[in-house]
């Protein structure tokens, strides 16, 4: 069915729309005026500055270093999660209400999460200094939102491995430790290497959770760039973020070329 | 529950095989337990509680959250937290009213793609999705900025006044909303669309139906489960923003969001944040709860 001029006109407008907020910041982000928004000419000294400006770069290294700890902790939470759920003989009721807490971070509202967390963190705090703001903290609060999409991907892969390789290993009398070696894990790295990119992704996408267990000294782009909106965005602003974007769009796209492949 | 099994080159009792399964999921079980479950469910107790002086939690039983969530303040009664609860509810309406308009075109453009190409433009709405919001809601207010052409163009028309941005606006929101939720519309119901059967569509039209009725005959019965799923996914977190109405919208466009927000980190004050999420967290089970109607109709059908 082709579609008539109007459906295209709709769709292709729709997608301009999503993408013509990212094309004004990249095209700023070469503009070689410091103040206003008038076209003065091409530069790339923003890019230049950018590596010069110590602010950046530190926050560049929190939001790598946060996305980085919370991804190894949330891939392996998530993975023993959908290992037990699906490999081990829970009642229908308990594996029920496993998936039903599984499903809850991803439906909960991140201002929820968010509140949810201001308020554990300030009880625990009292006894741990790990949960005063800081990246610590921030940290804990990743994980939290991640673990659910890691084991949520996991398990469909673990789904998708036909039951009759754990009765071949078994009827072969492979241990447990070697049948993990050497014929889950290998089948099952695909989707903990894909759960593990969408929780960076998650991770480097992050504000919200990030805004309330921020201390003073662990500020991520997403946090500067917020501020900046109130203190006057600057040109390494722009810059930053068009490299943010980029640094998204070739993560999805080898994810999506990742998953089909091996799909 | 006793029996005896052939594991992996061992026997094992079921028994000991639920609880290396306890073993396996307990960690990552007690982390959302810890950090979304338990303090989720303090945030009840806790909304009846007060602000001490240093912003600590006085473990008291009152009512005074509630009664200056109506808006009975210090300063006499005023109606701005019920009218951002009343806005916050037709936003989010309208923001999934938008999308759903824009999402069912997108989708049947893709659809009409070769599959090769399918796959390249759902990776091209997903991009916008992994970007930060904060980012894309910049952007919008750069675009809004007085010197762009949308600016200009408005202003020459004799819409706006010059030099003025378009934003704070109401307006603004939508753009931001908007943009910020269209994805979450469009890969569900693009699912949806994908699998339709356009058999059924000709039928329509061979009994003379005009495109209302091939829509409301032929699409949607076949799209219901992908647009209650974008439904939800957009209309819930639409509820919670307070990024976009911060940055787009102003003092005159705030949202329950911004004021949780207001309350947990400006004016530190737990117990009242509490009772405003406690209302954010109503909000969302009843559409969870219409959602789950609603999709039983969904199966029947």
């Amino acid at each position: 069915m082709r579609p008539s001029w109007l459906t295209r006109g709709v769709a292709l407008g729709a997608l301009a729309f999503l993408y013509l907020p990212m094309l004004a910041v990249a095209m700023f982000s070469f503009n070689r005026t410091r103040y206003g928004l008038g076209w003065t000419g091409f530069t790339l000294d923003w890019y230049a500055r950018l590596f010069q400006n110590p602010t950046i770069l530190e926050a560049t290294r929190n939001t790598f270093l946060l996305a980085l700890l919370s991804t190894l902790l949330a891939t392996l939470l998530g993975t023993l999660l959908a290992l037990g759920v699906e490999r081990h003989p829970f009642s229908r009721r308990a594996r029920a209400q496993l998936e039903t807490l599984l499903y809850l971070p991803v439906v909960t509202p991140d201002l929820i999460l968010a509140a949810a967390l201001v308020v554990a963190f300030g009880f625990l705090r009292r006894f741990f200094s790990l949960f005063d703001p800081g990246l610590p903290a921030m940290v804990v609060g990743h994980v939290t939102f991640q673990v659910a999409f890691v084991a949520l991907v996991v398990m469909s892969r673990l789904k998708s491995l036909p039951r009759e390789l754990d009765e071949a290993a078994r009827d072969l009398y492979a241990s447990y430790p070697y049948y993990l070696r050497r014929v889950l894990l290998p089948l099952l790295a695909p989707g903990v290497v894909a759960g593990a990119m969408l929780a960076f992704t998650l991770s480097l996408d992050d504000f919200v959770i990030s805004f309330f267990t921020a201390g003073p000294t662990s500020q991520t782009l997403p946090l500067l760039i917020y501020a900046s909106t109130r203190r006057g965005i600057t040109p390494e602003i722009h810059a930053i973020s068009t490299l943010l974007f980029l640094l998204t769009l070739v993560l999805v796209l080898s994810a999506e070329r990742f998953t089909r492949r091996t799909a | 529950m006793n029996r005896l099994l052939v594991w992996y080159g061992e026997l094992a009792t079921e028994r000991s095989l639920l609880r290396r399964g306890v073993l396996l999921v307990l960690p990552g079980l007690l982390w959302v337990l810890a950090f979304l479950v338990l303090p989720g469910l303090l945030l009840v107790p806790l909304s009846f509680a007060e602000r001490g002086p240093f912003g600590e939690v006085v473990w008291t039983f009152s009512l005074e959250n509630y009664r200056r969530l109506l808006g009975f303040g210090v300063l006499g009664y005023s109606p701005d937290n019920l009218l951002a609860l009343g806005r916050t509810l037709w936003v989010a309406f309208l923001t999934t009213l938008l999308c759903v308009l824009l999402a069912y075109p997108i989708a049947f453009y893709i659809r009409a793609q070769p599959p090769k190409r399918r796959y390249l433009l759902l990776s091209l709405v997903l991009v916008p999705f992994w970007t930060n919001i904060v980012i894309r809601t910049y952007a919008w207010q750069l675009l809004l900025a007085p010197e762009m052409p949308l600016a200009r163009l408005l202003s020459a028309l004799g819409l706006v006044e010059p030099g003025l941005a378009l934003f704070p606006s109401a307006f603004a929101v939508y753009l931001g909303m908007v943009s910020a939720f269209l994805p979450f519309m469009v890969l569900p119901l693009y699912s949806s669309v994908e699998r339709m059967d356009e058999g059924l569509l000709e039928a329509v039209r061979d009994l003379y139906g005009g495109p209302v009725r091939v829509f409301l005959h032929g699409v949607l019965p076949q799209t219901l489960p992908g647009l209650t799923v974008g439904v939800i996914l957009t209309f819930i977190p639409a509820m919670g923003m307070f990024v976009v109405p911060d940055l787009l919208g102003g003092a005159k466009h705030l949202l329950l969001g911004n004021l949780v927000q207001q309350a947990f980190y400006t004016m530190r004050d737990w117990p009242y944040g509490a009772a405003l999420s406690l209302v954010l967290i109503l909000f969302t089970l009843l559409a969870l709860r219409a959602y789950r109607r609603y999709g039983k109709e969904v199966d029947l059908a």
